[in-house]
């Protein structure tokens, strides 16, 4: 169906519905659509509904436009023809989407439709409250949608509009209005684009940068925001060649990438020592393992995370390295002839000073009510530490430098009984069940963050492992112990884990 | 100030006759109202109508030389009363709101200028927040209409029919006595288009002139027995004469084909179609979509459009009907006052033309093309099979990947000073357990969202205090939530002054950002400002104080969350009886940026020092609980991919448009957190001494790194 199939005898018309979150310059860029269409002497109408502004809603803009006829143009210019104020389902030209899930939006609304649309749409995601709130991982699938995009428009033109905004120095919609004019949707040159541009006035270079990068990635295949990508650790030492030869001998291969990341944490948090002893425990595992091996793969993953858990000397550790400073420099975009002053948020409390203390006399002062009554105002404030004067870096450097001493640690202590605990679970449950085995390696995750956060998340942790050894009548334990983690990270008060329990 | 400076659109306030103006909707019906010869304008800002007042706001200048008065109304009931310029002298007046809620708030003062009637031309344009991307309650300004007979128009939404109707609409008011409803729907305020300029008129008599020449004439005052007068006059004398000046002047349009067998098809199968005019577009391109009319409204279906939605006209009512078969009616919203109307007038002249109306189409929501479209092709299969289209087939995005969508609440801007009262209102829940929360109108409101989750109802703007009002407490107090906006709408006397002379023992928290800042920005008494046309700093304490708050305690700096959540613990638990009021101020976000940002921007251009400040996080340290995020949900503090590759949730992270509040500093401090958050001071152009220190330390630092790194690497993997 083309645009014109509708209204045979009609006028040309041309229809974009633009998807954009407040302030993402949706407005301005359904300006300039506009005005490329008014100066091709078309008739052009806007639509929004800015209302709430605020950066987290999503807005359509919708523009039309019609080619006037000879009958309008000696006619009265005040009897334009009539127009839509907003986009019909069926009925839409061009879909320009500034981010993946709005892309998403324009489909599931049915303003791109496969005999018609061209769908331009950011490949990036902003992502929405509702995701980023999660406890674990609340993100939608991009796959899903990229797939759908695909299927329901006439032509997807998908790339990353922010990595494209940030390499031009400019912002989102003049990628988009590129985008718009390089698809070759519009039947208005280009220069009539950069007129547009121009005669806004306002950040006209910038913009005419970025609408070139979008112009220029709008012929391009599809292309998705680049994810981190971890390499195979390689040894680059001897005790590294050591392990990873170990690790490739005795381990089943699936677990081998893990481990070897595994192995390399736990050097870097504590010593050859300390990796030799994971994979001791995780060759304990290994042993009870039968293909596929997913047990000992997950427990390599989760074993190395829990081991390296994070106290004071870590988090000081992690703190005063050149790497970071440099790594904080470029999150910050620091340029060269700036200085960088950078402040942390600390707050180590009585109780955390007193794990990285040897274990008897951390134990003693939290033992005591009448020294911890005593001690405690002390280390009831947060700190403020600024790591770029010397003072604190010197201090978080000597907190980390007290490796050594993290073996006779009252949280080494700690840690190493709940993992052995965990452990002595698992290898006794994988004699009978390799899944459900599986399943409480996973419940790990559930133990994370720092103090309030870190407490929570072990109290979820007792409740799911009291609570999988009686899994309601007819359920897999293993199925079971899986629900009763999702319900752990359900929400953060627990109501969900509660109510998961007590209905079985 | 507003949100944005409105200069450039004062412009086109200029324009003389002949001149094409260009732009939106809503800046349209301003420049019409100048056309007009208006002498008076009035207003309360909220979307969709806040341009108008913006602009007139910074129109004072050209105002003035067409001795036009402009005043930016404490709320839309100070706004009708306005109107009582227009009873007694010919001053073609006009104010403007949102509605149903304005109209809501301006009803005393609605019923009576309607009661006694106007001399001058009265126009109140109200902004119909129906549909999508509504904020209110959905309801019907027609109700208020019919009941105060108030005369309603809804213009075809184009900008030549709605500047000609803003025109119309005075004399039709002054034809009929009559105070005039101008009803735009929201996407009408915001569409742009063109229209052929006049020159603006110079009100014959100004306000100034009538202040001068007072007039008496008690007839037009609410008061025994003329308000008995008042309702016969209306039935008997402005009714019937309006009914003669819409007639007249065919205010109402007819497309489509007229007369005896229309659309095409032979004799007794005739149809029609009634429509609002605020909804012919949406018709129209639904026609079209079905094959029955053009890009220019050629239908071939008769269609009578009503630009004026009240009073209905019997006789042009009767002749289009006489005749047809069925006749389809598209009002929009619930009850289907038209509809009931039509038939009545059916049954009085004993014409047997079926009205279609809430049958096929649908009772609730917005009537949009494709809503149209479908109950369209519903009746048409039902009185004209042989033009009726096919039943559309629809083919929905499959569930598994709809479910990929999330939805995006409305958020708290960037460093909003609003969200750090939530943060410490949800840290004190922890400790206490939830309060029963009467939230108010205002950005605030998005507290009732993800992730703060916080507030039980919300009764009204500037209401929040008297929402909590029944909640008489033995041990746990409730909260009340206002804006400052909200406060001098009508919250002091309402809700301070109600509570102080009730007794109440109930928290009130004022949210002080300086600014009505929902509505875009505008000043208010309290805004910190320096206002050349308007006065402002009055302090809201004192107001609490002056109607005899005793309790009150301010927080100037809400970032402060320790001191918020140990205020608001304070006022929840304090054994002093009595209404515990909280001011809380720090200035709106979006306007200090507005206004600071370009600032920066000259001091960094001349050189000068300047310090940025902004968050992150370490992705090394951040274990993905996401609690931080639960406890701000600000916009530039998100989520990435792990970048270690054993952890599998996302870290937490911040992007550049962080404008360093403080915020999640503040929070990681005050919920005990985590130790990731890091705040970067970025120093441009230091002086030399300070880059002398910063060199000294960064060879001490650099040392001990290379020495740690040394370390590293002999430990290395």
């Amino acid at each position: 169906m083309t645009p014109q199939s509708t209204a045979a005898a009609g006028p040309k018309r041309l229809s974009v519905a633009i998807l954009a979150l407040g302030g993402q310059g949706g407005g301005v860029l359904a300006d300039w659509v506009q005005t490329v269409a008014r100066a091709h002497g078309w008739t052009a109408q806007g639509t929004s509904v800015p209302g709430v502004a605020q950066r987290t809603g999503s807005t359509v803009y919708y523009v039309e436009m019609v080619q006037q006829g000879e009958r309008a143009q000696a006619g009265d210019p005040d009897e334009p023809p009539v127009m839509a104020l907003m986009p019909v389902p069926g009925d839409v030209d061009v879909v320009v989407a500034s981010e993946l899930m709005e892309a998403g939006r324009a489909v599931l609304r049915g303003f791109s439709s496969a005999d018609r649309t061209t769908l331009i749409g950011s490949t990036h995601r902003i992502y929405a409250i509702g995701e980023k709130s999660g406890m674990g991982d609340a993100r939608g699938s991009a796959e899903r949608i990229l797939e759908a995009a695909a299927q329901r428009s006439r032509r997807f033109i998908g790339f990353d509009m922010e990595a494209v905004t940030e390499r031009a120095g400019s912002v989102i919609s003049a990628i988009m209005f590129g985008a718009l004019a390089g698809s070759g949707a519009l039947p208005f040159g280009r220069g009539s684009f950069e007129d547009a541009i121009r005669g806004s006035g306002i950040a006209v270079e910038s913009n005419l940068r970025g609408f070139d990068e979008g112009f220029r990635a709008a012929q391009q295949e599809l292309s998705l925001p680049e994810e981190p990508q971890s390499d195979f650790p390689a040894p680059t030492s001897e005790t590294g060649r050591r392990l990873t030869a170990r690790i490739q001998g005795s381990l089943p291969e699936p677990a081998h990438e893990a481990a070897l990341h595994g192995v390399q944490r736990l050097m870097d948090y504590q010593g050859a020592a300390y990796a030799e002893a994971y994979l001791g425990r995780l060759l304990s595992i290994a042993a009870l393992d039968a293909p596929p091996y997913t047990l000992t793969a997950e427990a390599a993953r989760h074993l190395a995370l829990w081991m390296s858990y994070e106290d004071t000397i870590r988090v000081a550790d992690l703190k005063v390295r050149e790497t970071r400073m440099d790594r904080v420099r470029g999150e910050v975009r620091a340029e060269d002839d700036q200085l960088l002053k950078v402040t942390e948020y600390m707050h180590p409390r009585l109780r955390e000073v007193c794990e990285t203390l040897p274990a008897g006399m951390g134990r003693a002062i939290l033992g005591s009510r009448a020294l911890t009554r005593l001690l405690d105002p002390l280390f009831r404030k947060g700190r403020h530490v600024e790591t770029t004067s010397l003072r604190w870096y010197a201090m978080l450097f000597i907190l980390s430098r007290m490796r050594p001493l993290r073996p006779r640690s009252l949280r080494y202590a700690e840690e190493q009984a709940r993992i052995d605990a965990w452990l002595d679970e698992v290898r006794e449950t994988a004699l009978r069940d390799r899944v459900l085995a599986t399943e409480i390696v996973r419940c790990q995750r559930l133990i994370k963050g720092y103090g309030d956060t870190f407490e929570r998340g072990l109290r979820n942790f007792a409740a799911v492992m009291q609570g999988l050894r009686t899994p309601p009548p007819g359920r897999a334990p293993a199925a079971w112990a899986a629900e009763l983690r999702e319900a752990a990270l359900a929400d953060e008060d627990g109501e969900a884990l509660k109510e998961r329990l007590l209905a079985a | 100030m507003a949100e944005r400076s409105f200069k450039k659109e004062v412009e086109k306030l200029k324009l003389g006759a002949g001149e094409r103006f260009e732009g939106e909707g809503i800046l349209a019906v301003t420049k019409a109202l100048l056309q007009s010869g208006v002498a008076y304008v009035g207003g309360y800002q909220g979307s969709p109508i806040s341009h108008l007042m913006d602009v007139f706001a910074d129109a004072n200048d050209l105002l003035a030389g067409l001795d036009v008065h402009f005043e930016a109304s404490a709320s839309e009931a100070t706004a009708a009363a306005m109107l009582a310029a227009s009873v007694n002298y010919p001053l073609r007046g006009a104010v403007a709101w949102k509605s149903v809620v304005g109209t809501n708030v301006a009803s005393d003062a609605l019923s009576n200028i309607a009661s006694g009637g106007v001399r001058g031309g009265a126009l109140v344009i109200v902004g119909e927040d129906y549909g999508e991307g509504s904020s209110i309650m959905q309801e019907r300004t027609h109700a208020f209409a019919m009941k105060s007979q108030m005369w309603l128009l809804d213009p075809r939404p184009n900008l030549p029919s709605i500047v000609d109707m803003v025109e119309r609409g005075f004399q039709l008011s002054e034809a009929s006595n009559t105070p005039v409803m101008l009803e735009l729907r929201v996407r009408s305020c915001h569409l742009t288009g063109e229209f052929t300029a006049k020159d603006n008129i110079r009100p014959e008599f100004t306000v100034s002139d009538a202040a001068a020449n007072p007039q008496r004439d008690t007839d037009r005052i609410v008061l025994p027995p003329a308000n008995f007068l008042h309702e016969v006059e209306k039935v008997e004398r402005r009714w019937p004469a309006a009914i003669e000046f819409i007639r007249e002047n065919r205010l109402n349009e007819w497309f489509g084909p007229q007369g005896g067998d229309d659309r095409g098809t032979e004799g007794d199968g005739a149809i029609g179609i009634i429509v609002q005019g605020g909804l012919y577009n949406n018709l129209n391109r639904a026609l079209e979509l079905i094959g029955l009319s053009d890009s220019f409204g050629n239908s071939r279906i008769p269609i009578y459009c009503l630009n004026v939605t009240y009073p209905l006209i019997p006789d042009e009512v009767r002749d289009f009907c006489l005749g047809k078969k069925a006749v389809l009616v598209l009002e929009e919203g619930q009850p289907e006052f038209i509809e009931h109307e039509l038939n009545t007038l059916m049954r009085r002249s004993d014409i047997q033309t079926r009205i279609v109306g809430k049958d096929p189409m649908p009772r609730a929501g917005e009537y949009t093309a494709q809503v149209i479209r479908d109950g369209l092709g519903s009746f048409l299969r039902d009185w004209a099979p042989d033009i009726a289209p096919q039943q559309p087939r629809s083919d929905p995005l499959p569930a598994e990947a709809a479910a990929q969508i999330p939805g995006r609440p409305a958020g708290f801007c960037t460093g909003c000073p609003e969200r750090p009262i939530f943060t410490a209102m949800k840290l004190v829940e922890r400790e206490l357990g939830p309060s029963h929360v009467s939230a108010d109108i205002g950005c605030h409101l998005f507290s009732i969202l993800p992730p703060f989750n916080i507030g039980n109802t919300t009764m009204g703007y500037g209401l929040g205090a008297a929402g909590a009002s029944a909640f008489k407490p033995k041990d746990k107090r409730a909260i009340a939530i206002m804006g400052d906006g909200g406060f001098w709408h009508n919250g002091l006397t309402s809700g301070i002054g109600n509570a102080v002379f009730n007794k109440d023992d109930t928290v009130t928290l004022i949210v002080d950002n300086g600014y009505s800042a929902a509505t875009g920005g505008q000043d208010i008494l309290s805004s910190r400002a320096e206002n050349k046309a308007r006065t402002t700093q009055h302090p809201i304490e004192r107001a609490v104080r002056g109607v005899g708050g005793k309790w009150v305690r301010s927080v100037n700096r809400t970032y402060d969350v320790a001191r918020m959540r140990d205020t608001l613990r304070e006022a929840l638990t304090t054994p002093e009886k009595g209404p515990k009021v909280i001011v809380a101020s720090s200035e709106c976000m979006l306007n200090r940026q507005r206004r600071e940002k370009p600032l920066k921007k000259k001091a960094l251009k001349d050189g000068k020092r300047v310090v940025r400040e902004r968050f992150g996080v370490d992705p090394d340290t951040c274990t993905g609980d996401h609690s931080c995020i639960r406890l701000s949900g600000c916009p530039s503090l998100s989520i990435r991919p792990n970048p270690d590759p054993l952890r599998q949730d996302p870290v937490a992270h911040v992007d550049n448009s962080c404008v360093g509040c403080g915020l999640c500093g503040e929070v990681s401090h005050a919920a005990v957190l985590c130790p990731s958050f890091y705040k970067a001071q970025l120093v441009s152009n230091p002086g030399r001494w300070e880059r002398l220190v910063h060199k000294v330390r960064q060879a001490v630092i650099s040392m001990l790194q290379g020495w740690d790194g040394r370390a590293r690497a002999a430990r290395a993997f």
